[in-house]
């Protein structure tokens, strides 16, 4: 674990896990000393931006340093299920690649909780974590270069929903009509890193 | 507004926060004359003003006004007469102004008494063109509506016309991922250019490669935050150089960071213009 300079009012703190580096988030997340700006989660890093002269990366250090990443506290227990029509494009690939019924791959994706690791890519977009063995596969050889808002598609070792339309390689397993992000809303956007998510087959 | 140029935006300071929800920062490029603006007008520094690229806007009063137009220097005429920019100007009702071309640099600022009052998004009005947050770019025959003037217009300020030229050297900070780069410190000291596929997402810039340290060769690194200023290092070895509108998350290393009193610069880069980083530690 360590520190790695980003500039004069930033830093990425290492964590080696995703695990780890969410325990740090929640850690972080929990006291939120003053001066943070930014607290932005990677998959293995979590960066932290201060408020110039604000000191508030020492004290994110220093927090960090006597914190048990082992064992952290609750995050953002709030929990989201989105219901799916499970006729993505890419179900029938999938389904092959996994050697299994695209009606397999549908109650395994369903039965698994996931959680927002972190988000980027676009507003909204959360890469969520809990996605089981068989459906981690690559993203498609050539990204699509329009991918419908409320697609909802898989990609290595995380599951996700996109946003708004937009190009995009993940393998589609299907679409919601859920509002993933509204910049005018209380709450601009559904997902954020540590809300658990599930995923519920409708017709 | 009768005239935009190639491009006219709505932007304040940016909306920084919400970078864990994918939101970039955004804002002014050029904080410092977006900032001298509103002095000018009696404006809070972060109020609202138009960011321009390279001028050629038009405006007709609806109602009088105070403006003034920062950035770099350029011709600024009301009603077909000289008035020049960095100065607080009045605009009597059905008054035009005319901002020229400007010289060198690339973006021109101009502040309104009371600042645009386009609908604020996640606390800003700026218009964010990664992800398509805030006001769209602005379009003639578009009524802007105005805030209400507050303070009193400074008659005098500090007017420091941004300095830009051919060249540019910038100060950075080195990292955070400065050892996945062969010779780091030597390859970010040679020139690049500026090149036309530059925006308020980033400086692309073209010219010597910067290569792989053999430790790292084939390793991927996984997506993590990213700030304002950070050189990115892609595959191709041409560095991008982030601005306000980054994406808040990246798969790629970033070799070093440019420090915070050269990203006005940065937003004033011209494609075309030769830059090279000045390492320290």
């Amino acid at each position: 674990m360590r520190w790695r300079r980003c500039g004069e009012h930033a830093a990425l703190f290492d964590c080696d896990s995703l695990a780890r580096m969410r325990a740090a988030h929640a850690t972080v997340s929990a006291a939120r000393p003053s001066g943070v700006v930014e607290l932005v989660p990677g998959a293995r890093v979590l960066l932290v931006t201060e408020r110039p002269g604000s000191g508030a990366l020492e004290a994110v250090r220093a927090l960090l340093d006597d914190a048990d990443l082992d064992h952290p506290p609750a995050g953002d227990a709030r929990e989201v299920t989105l219901d799916v029509h499970y006729d993505g494009e890419d179900l029938e690939l999938v389904a092959k690649d996994a050697g299994m019924s695209a009606g397999d791959v549908v109650e395994l994706h369903t039965s698994a909780e996931y959680t927002v690791a972190f988000t980027g890519f676009a507003p909204g977009f959360g890469y969520l974590t809990g996605l089981p063995e068989a459906l981690r596969q690559p993203r498609l050889p050539t990204p699509r270069t329009r991918v419908p808002a409320g697609s909802l598609g898989i990609a290595g070792e995380f599951t996700g929903v996109y946003p708004r339309e937009s190009p995009g390689g993940w393998r589609l397993l299907g679409h919601t009509g859920a509002v993933l992000f509204d910049p005018r809303a209380e709450r601009p956007s559904l997902l954020a890193p540590g809300v658990r998510v599930r995923f519920r087959s409708v017709p | 507004m009768v005239a935009t140029g190639p491009l006219a935006l709505v932007q304040d300071l940016g909306r920084p926060g919400h970078a864990h929800l994918g939101v970039p920062p955004s804002g002014a490029l050029d904080t410092g004359s977006l900032r001298l603006a509103n002095r000018l007008t009696g404006n809070p520094e972060s109020a609202a003003g138009i960011e321009s690229v390279l001028g050629g806007l038009v405006l007709r009063a609806r109602s009088s006004c105070t403006v003034a137009v920062t950035g770099p220097v350029v011709r600024v005429r009301v009603d077909g007469r000289d008035r020049g920019s960095h100065v607080a100007i009045h605009l009597g009702e059905g008054q035009t102004l005319t901002i020229g071309t400007p010289g060198e640099g690339l973006r021109c600022y101009l502040a309104v008494s009371g600042g645009l009052a386009a609908e604020p998004e996640l606390g800003s009005r700026s218009a964010d063109v990664l992800s398509g947050i805030g006001p769209p770019p602005l379009r003639a025959g578009d009524v802007l509506p105005l805030g209400t003037p507050g303070g009193v217009p400074a008659g005098a300020d500090v007017v420091v016309p941004f300095p830009t030229g051919e060249t540019l050297t910038l100060p950075v900070t080195l990292g955070p991922r400065a050892e996945w780069i062969a010779d780091v410190e030597r390859g970010l000291a040679e020139w690049w250019t500026v090149t036309a596929e530059s925006n308020r997402v980033g400086l692309r810039l073209d010219g010597p490669v910067l290569r792989r340290a053999a430790a790292y060769a084939d390793d991927e690194l996984p997506s993590e935050g990213l700030v304002t200023g950070a050189i990115q290092v892609p595959p191709s070895g041409l560095p991008v150089v982030f601005l306000a509108d980054h994406p808040t998350t990246g798969g790629y290393p970033v070799a070093a960071v440019v420090r915070a009193v050269s990203l006005g610069a940065l937003g004033q880069a011209r494609p075309g213009t030769l830059v090279r980083f000045q390492p320290s530690r």
